[in-house]
């Protein structure tokens, strides 16, 4: 084959356009199996809230339920637990929930709840995803000689106060989260929505 | 000799030399086996190469046949598993030689590994066998890492759970990536699929893809020896290294030793402690998932630990994510960090040889660490042995240009 009379530009110009229109056509097909990683329409619509009854929980006992596959709970707080939270509030990270990632408008307060005893958090541990173990005993404790109650994370030893507030110097980098909840009324508790009027 | 011979052996020839050319039977025979020169003096650490082709072979075969009775669901994926092991006739040997091969696969690797720090075997030319080496690694441990999940203990979930968090830690993209991984809001049936998809299509074809590179890029440059001297140097009249012997029959002979030492110690193993007593297969794993209860004490198995005792060890998020990951992303770099003008360790000065010991001895006692709880006392030998694991590559291009080196000889020796 000769390659006298070859218009090189042309040649190029030739190359140049198919590797162009090739590459958009091969972005343009992988464009299906990405998305087809992505959760389906059914995963999505597993989400629905969650109602529970609430005022049959003793003081100082955690209800664990299920909403969107997550562990989340139930903290009725007894007045020593409240108590308590004043006082380790120099070895938390963010004490006053200023990460507003972490919990809705209407749970941004000192207990971090709607109801001060009331406390309901998303039991998944911020750092990795365990899910963290309830020590309500306001008593020294292996990992901690001055503990006043709250959450130890067994996978990597984050600790987190009775508000679901985060100890300074564990991995863990955010506060427990607190999910959407509305009470209906004195009893009835529903996860996964916002109250009315609350964003 | 033509005429010596009988109808079969010439039928044989004939047909031999009928494919031979139409596809090169005899020229791949003979550079890869036949006379592929390697150098004599190779010793016991030379073993765990072959070995590691012996226990992938066995993987895949296992592998294989255990998806024949494999469910892949979360609602049935535990049950057929205990299926395999009680119901289905030889079920628990195939699986327990899976489950066991999966370790003694890193046991192998991790000495093959080792054997090539020591000799310098990563040096110019084989930089690229060593990088597709560390790839081998890489795709070894995303095989592994999901094929821990399928049987949906409890370990298996809640591994899953914080492996995928780890992406999580990548600022910005980390939550919506981990999603993608997930293909849902936790860890679900969707995600058991796809890492069944990984662990028995996409990743074993990667790794034979890659596992045939890195023999190529060997086969190309010849292979390094205890002495770290390039045999190539001294040739014969035929052009043959005269410390060359051919692979085929010495080499395949001696790896057959090796094998079989290799399948007694499997073998025992296998019948006599098939979880090597939770670390091998963890006891929480025999609990069904249960995506709303953290086991009491949550650990990898053993052939992770050293990198989770670092992401331990590292009382922030991302910083800890990073760290983990680039205690294996700095091996990439080991080529281009060793300065040292000799190979082998056998010619090295002693402070060389001492920082190599500790190396050895910290990486172990990290993987010790990573199996435990975590008391203030491991927490800090974890963060110390760390900080030696990258001091020991970063610093690599000072020290080993440090101290005096022997005098590599002429021929291998002994």
């Amino acid at each position: 084959m000769s390659n006298e009379g070859v218009d090189q530009g042309r040649r190029k110009f030739l190359t140049g356009s198919m590797v162009v229109v090739g590459g958009v056509g091969a972005a343009g097909a992988a464009v299906p199996f990405i998305k087809m990683w992505e959760p389906s329409a059914k995963a999505k619509a597993a989400g629905a809230p969650v109602e529970v009854v609430v005022d049959k929980l003793e003081p100082g006992q955690l209800l664990q339920v299920e909403w969107r596959g997550q562990p989340v709970w139930i903290v009725n707080r007894t007045k020593p637990m409240l108590d308590g939270l004043p006082q380790v509030r120099e070895r938390l990270q963010d004490p006053d929930s200023e990460n507003t990632d972490q919990q809705p408008e209407y749970a941004n307060n000192e207990y971090r709840s709607v109801k001060p005893e009331m406390l309901v958090l998303v039991g998944i541990c911020t750092h990795l995803g365990c899910s963290p173990k309830f020590i309500p005993e306001m008593t020294a404790q292996p990992f901690d000689s001055d503990w006043k109650g709250g959450f130890f994370c067994p996978c990597h030893n984050s600790r987190f106060d009775l508000a679901g507030r985060v100890f300074s110097g564990v991995p863990a980098p955010a506060n427990l989260k607190v999910p959407p909840h509305t009470y209906l009324d004195s009893s009835r508790l529903l996860i996964g929505v916002n109250p009315e009027g609350a964003a | 000799m033509k005429e010596a011979n009988g109808p079969v052996v010439r039928a044989l020839s004939d047909g031999l030399s009928w494919v031979d050319q139409r596809l090169p039977v005899v020229d791949a025979w003979n550079k890869h086996l036949g006379q592929y020169w390697a150098p004599k003096n190779f010793n016991i650490w030379y073993y765990f190469g072959s070995l590691a082709l012996l226990v992938l072979v066995n993987q895949l075969v296992t592998g294989i046949w255990l998806t024949m009775h494999y469910k892949t669901s979360a609602a049935e994926a535990f049950a057929s598993v205990e299926y395999i092991m009680r119901d289905v006739p030889w079920g628990w040997l195939v699986r327990y030689m899976h489950s066991t091969g999966a370790s003694l696969f890193f046991v192998v690797v991790y000495l093959h590994m080792f054997r090539g720090l020591i000799y310098g075997s990563y040096q110019k030319p084989r930089e690229l066998i060593w990088v597709f080496g560390v790839v081998i690694f890489l795709l070894l441990m995303a095989e592994a890492f999901m094929g821990y999940v399928l049987p949906w203990g409890q370990m298996s979930y809640w591994g899953a759970q914080v492996i995928i968090s780890l992406f999580g830690a990548i600022p910005f993209v980390g939550e919506g990536l981990a999603e993608w991984i997930r293909g849902d809001y936790l860890v679900s049936d969707a995600t058991l699929n796809r890492f069944f998809a990984l662990h028995v299509v996409a990743l074993p074809l990667a790794l034979i893809a890659l596992i045939a590179l890195h023999i190529l890029a060997l086969h190309e440059v010849g292979s390094n020896n205890p002495d770290g001297i390039d045999i190539k140097k001294k040739k014969d009249e035929n052009g043959k290294p005269l410390d060359g012997i051919a692979f085929h029959p010495y080499y395949t002979v001696k790896d057959l030793v090796g094998v079989g030492f290799f399948l007694l110690l499997f073998a025992f193993i296998i019948f006599f402690a098939p979880e090597m007593g939770g670390w091998f297969l963890e006891h929480d794993n025999f609990v069904p998932a249960n995506p709303l209860v953290t086991p009491e004490h949550i650990k990898p198995v053993w052939y992770f630990t050293p990198y989770y005792a670092m992401l331990r060890a590292i009382p922030d998020k991302l910083m800890g994510v990073l760290v983990m990951g680039g205690a294996v992303m700095i091996l990439f770099a080991v080529p281009w960090l060793d300065r040292s003008p000799v190979r082998s360790i056998r010619y090295r000065p002693m402070l060389t040889k001492v920082l190599y010991a500790i190396f050895a001895v910290s990486f172990v006692w990290l993987g010790w660490l990573g199996a435990q709880t975590g008391s203030t006392l491991q927490t800090i030998l974890a963060r110390v042995f760390t900080l030696y694991y990258f001091a020991f590559f970063l610093l690599m291009p000072w020290w080993t240009t440090m101290g005096e080196t022997k005098p590599v000889p002429e021929r291998v020796t002994s």
